[in-house]
């Protein structure tokens, strides 16, 4: 025992690295599992909802079988996907979601300008968050299509009008979002900012924004839903040629000619690209950023 | 550029200026409460390697703080011969959405380092603590110990002659502690670094100051102190560091039992 101690003083450093490497090795030994194949992917979350869907489809061609309701109110499967095709070939279909994603993203985008800028300034000044804070909090609870009546009042029937309740749908989520992400940085961060020596600019760049990213993309994924929402609901009252055809007008337009599969093609279109959207965009995103920061198991 | 010449250090070390010096140091953080601080007088030389030791509750946390410049203190005055002394604490305090590369690289990046110079030093100062090769981990991917071992890179790459510690490495388990212990001990006698070095733990006091500072509790006064005269390396082991242990933990019991 004495001999070995001398030995540790006399190769101290040399002793000390290979305990260490060794420590390294053990303490990092690869944890994840390997990604799974393209197979099983396949099979564990690709052919669950196929098979919810199919089964959907069934008791919806059953329903109309039985005539639970007569065939104009509830046409079957086949009448609503021929429906579809024709949609499909006429160009209605596409045009209407082009409308529609477009006019989503233009008012996405000036959201998410707004509704950030809100955020920071709800962020930086005591007073505002004081003044404004519970009003931003309070508009996130207030269904933005009771602002259409006062949009059209504002504006008549314009894409300005449609781009108001889109707005205040949708920013309300944004700032709430990026502030609450702010809340979350754990203050050991902004000392760590504050010893490196970083200033108030240097520490909101490198430190606080990043830290309130998962906060904020949350406030991004909530504002888009509530985006879109809102334009279908603005879409849907706003009905005059001069607005175009979207998903919303479409919609219209098998209520007024008691079209049900048209109605049903349109809320299957909005949904789906609802659906598309979260799938495309923000799931990647989100794992993306989790992934890094070791908040999620495996991929 | 960042390697200071470490005789040259020492030779300055016996007449020089203090690298810190606290003088009547008093916290108070809550009025009518007493004080977590009470005129606390501490001088650390050049160089040196201080071991600030207390129960919990004794304010040397606080003290480190004022020393850092992260807190005004109530009464007194804090002389820190650096811009800005490097602090390390008790959580790695990485952030995590960088890779331990990026970690330093923004510490170089806050001293004004430039970008074509920072990628090489951030490597250099990862290698000087057994990381080479980890620059693109992740923060997670790390173990304790390479976490805290990223964070005195990071520390380093202040380029600060000064080196503050709040208890860094109590979090982790005995034999990580015990190589890093080494790995600090080299780090400081390579760059010639001055530390003051909190923690609770006796022996790792005794295994690293070169002076260690014994504190007592509410308020929280310096106690008394003793010169660790045990050449390095030391093994934490070693009979003359459980020796000298002993000694101040029985110091350490007598303040503690006064609160009884």
């Amino acid at each position: 025992m004495a001999d070995r101690s001398a030995d540790t003083l006399v190769d101290g450093h040399a002793d000390a690295r290979s305990v260490e490497a060794g420590l390294d090795a053990l303490d990092t030994a690869p944890q994840l599992p390997p990604r799974p194949g393209l197979g099983r992917v396949l099979v564990r979350s690709v052919l669950p909802p196929v098979v919810f869907l199919a089964l959907l489809v069934g008791v919806w061609q059953i329903a109309y079988v039985a005539e639970v309701k007569p065939p104009y109110a509830l046409p079957g499967p086949a009448d609503v996907w021929s429906t579809f095709l024709e949609t499909v070939a006429d160009g209605r279909a596409l045009e209407a979601v082009w409308v529609s994603v477009s006019r989503g993203f233009v008012g996405f985008a000036l959201s998410l300008v707004i509704g950030t800028l809100l955020g920071l300034l709800l962020w930086s000044s005591r007073w505002v968050r004081a003044a404004v804070g519970p009003i931003v909090s309070g508009l996130q609870s207030l269904p933005s299509v009771a602002w259409v009546p006062a949009a059209i009042i504002w504006f008549q029937l314009t894409d300005a009008a449609i781009y108001t309740v889109v707005l205040l749908g949708a920013v309300p989520s944004i700032a709430n979002g990026l502030l609450g992400g702010f809340k979350q940085v754990p203050p050991l961060y902004d000392r760590v900012g504050r010893v490196l020596g970083l200033g108030a600019a240097g520490r909101m760049r490198h430190v606080l924004l990043p830290a309130a990213l998962p906060g904020y993309l949350g406030g991004l994924r909530q504002g888009w839903a509530f985006a879109w929402r809102s334009l279908m609901a603005a879409e849907l009252i706003t009905y005059s040629p001069s607005l175009g055809l979207g998903l919303g007008q479409l919609l219209n337009v098998g209520r007024e000619l008691s079209q049900m599969s048209l109605v049903i093609t349109s809320i299957v279109l909005i949904l789906v690209v609802g659906i598309a959207i979260e799938l495309l965009v923000f799931a990647p995103v989100e794992r993306r950023i989790l992934r890094n920061r070791g908040l999620t198991v495996g991929g | 550029m960042a390697t200071r010449d470490l005789t040259a250090d020492q030779a300055v070390a016996t007449d020089a200026a203090p690298a810190v010096r606290v003088t009547g140091v008093s916290q108070v953080f809550e009025e009518g409460r007493p004080p977590v601080l009470d005129r606390v007088d501490l001088s650390v030389a050049p160089g040196e390697f201080v071991c600030l030791l207390g129960a919990s509750g004794c304010g040397k946390s606080t003290l480190l703080n004022l020393v850092a410049g992260l807190l005004p203190p109530t009464a007194g005055t804090v002389q820190v011969a650096a811009d800005r002394p490097a602090l390390m604490f008790q959580e790695s305090a990485l952030l995590p959405w960088l890779t331990a590369g990026g970690n330093v690289e923004l510490a170089l990046r806050a001293r004004g380092v430039a970008k074509a110079e920072r990628r090489a030093e951030a490597e250099r100062l990862l290698g000087l603590v057994n990381l080479s090769g980890s620059e693109g981990k992740r923060v997670h991917e790390l173990s304790g110990g390479m976490r805290q071992r990223v964070a005195l890179a990071r520390a380093l790459a202040q380029d600060s002659p000064v080196l503050l510690m709040d208890e860094p490495f109590a979090a982790l388990d005995a034999i990580t502690r015990d190589v890093l212990h080494e790995e600090l001990v080299r780090v400081w006698q390579q760059q010639g670094l001055t530390v003051l070095f909190v923690t609770h733990n006796v022996r790792e006091a005794v295994r690293l100051g070169q002076r260690v500072v014994l504190m007592s509790s509410r308020p929280g006064r310096i106690a008394r102190e003793w010169r660790i005269d045990i050449s390095h390396p030391r093994s934490i082991e070693a009979p003359a560091v459980g020796a000298m242990a002993s000694e101040i933990t029985a110091q350490l019991h007598r303040e503690i039992s006064r609160h009884g």
